[in-house]
């Protein structure tokens, strides 16, 4: 490890290329022009855009994605004529039911635990950059590392489905149906993962940079 | 870029420095020894790194992950077998039943990130690692290597495989599921992938841009 320089690089009017991390000082540009990278071309920013609104809208839709993807099925086990919804839960419950503990327990982290954990998560580092926050924000910043590596794996089911619908085609004795709950699940898997990237977990040490203006 | 902005410049102090990705605290770069890290003190995210042969180790293990990324999508994942009935399911199969039931959304869903991300990831690689081994610059290949970042977070071979191993293990109890070569290749080609991600530092690519500024 190698002591800083006691400076942000924003407060050098340096801005980081998120593409090629190459550092370069900000001018004044005239009105609706762009900084682009020298090396590589991106949009220059400070900060990332409208990080916050961005990450506020797609955490609240999430939400409300949240809903319909636990509510509604997300297959449909069609056998003898008689058909069988699933949700996300019950898929868990079912392989409890057929002993397969550890599978269940995956199933249910992967595909309940990591989303909600996550919408938390999102929104706790959102009221707390809001609130201007001085506590404790390297903690925060590897909370909010977790919350961006993590998300990737509830697409778990949504694969799940994909497979067991191309495989069980055996006419009338059985066949599995893919449900509109897998397409609302794997929207709050995208959304999040969309918020996550929005977030600049630099909002959270700006805080600390202005002490006397709270 | 051809059209270097002239309000920005990297101003060569700035060359010198890097910012933290996480906290935005600055610091001044210094020579690494092969294989070591520099991380930022105050949130200890990684700052930079320096790998032995990362272009060479990087194109080789790429060249690897294409051939298993073509196993992993030709041969059949899973062998389905009830009451003398016999189905096989590959990659592309599990995409095609979803689009034929309607759910062309989720359809696509699956076949980005299960297909099209990892396999536009590695060919973006091959694309600017291949002729800068044999000391070319490809065309536009900063745009291309900016892509590989991008691409990133929606590749999920590793995901799906897990996804593939649910299926297995939910319907082996009530028929004969055998599993196929593509469900070899694909655990191989994880092993390999994440190795690709490992061998490669970004920071050696981006420096052979700096000449044409
Ligand atoms: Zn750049
Ligand atoms: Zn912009
Ligand atoms: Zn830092």
């Amino acid at each position: 490890m190698n002591p800083g320089l006691p400076i942000t690089a924003a407060r050098a009017a340096l801005a980081r290329c998120h593409a090629c991390h190459l550092l370069s000082r900000m001018k004044p540009l005239p009105p609706g022009s762009h900084a682009h990278c020298p090396r590589c071309g991106a949009a220059l920013h400070l900060r990332k855009p409208d990080s916050l609104a961005r990450a506020w809208a797609l955490t609240l839709a999430a939400y409300i994605l949240y809903i319909p993807a636990n509510t509604l099925p997300i297959m449909t086990v069609v056998s003898m004529g008689h058909g069988e919804p699933d949700t996300i839960l019950s898929g868990v419950r079912v392989l409890i039911a057929g002993g397969l503990w550890p599978l269940a327990l995956l199933v249910f982290f992967a595909s309940v635990v990591v989303p909600v954990l996550k919408l938390f998560a999102l929104t706790y580092l959102l009221v707390s950059v809001w609130r201007k926050s001085r506590w404790r924000p390297r903690d925060r910043t590897v909370l909010y590392r977790i919350t961006e590596a993590v998300g990737r794996w509830s697409m778990i089911d949504v694969f799940m489905i994909s497979i067991l619908v191309a495989l069980v085609k055996l006419g009338a004795i059985a066949t599995i149906e893919p449900g509109a709950g897998a397409l609302a699940f794997a929207s709050v898997v995208i959304v999040t993962m969309f918020a996550a990237m929005s977030f600049d977990p630099r909002l959270i040490w700006d805080a600390l940079e202005n002490p006397d203006e709270r | 870029m051809n059209d270097p902005n002239p309000a920005t410049f990297s101003a060569s102090a700035a060359d010198a420095l890097v910012a933290c990705h996480d906290c935005d605290l600055l610091y001044r770069k210094r020579p690494l020894r092969e294989g070591e890290k520099a991380r930022c003190a105050r949130c200890g995210a990684l700052l930079y790194t320096r790998k032995p042969n990362s272009i060479e180790r990087t194109l080789t293990l790429a060249l690897a992950a294409l051939i298993l990324f073509a196993l992993a999508n030709i041969y059949p994942l899973l062998d389905f077998q009830f009451q003398g009935r016999a189905q096989q399911s590959s990659v592309l199969s599990g995409v095609r039943e979803l689009y034929a039931q309607g759910m062309w959304t989720l359809a696509m869903v699956v076949f980005v990130a299960s297909i099209l991300a990892p396999l536009l990831k590695l060919l973006a690689l091959l694309y600017v690692l291949l002729p800068l081994h044999f000391g070319r610059r490809p065309w536009r290949m900063a745009q291309v290597f900016r892509w590989i970042e991008t691409l990133h977070p929606w590749a999920m071979t590793e995901v799906y495989l897990l996804g593939v191993l649910v299926a297995f293990v939910k319907l082996s109890d009530i028929a004969t599921i055998v599993p196929g070569v593509a469900l070899y290749s694909f655990a191989a080609l994880i092993v390999v992938m994440a190795a690709t991600d490992a061998a490669l530092e970004p920071e050696a690519i981006w420096e052979r841009l700096e000449p044409c500024r």
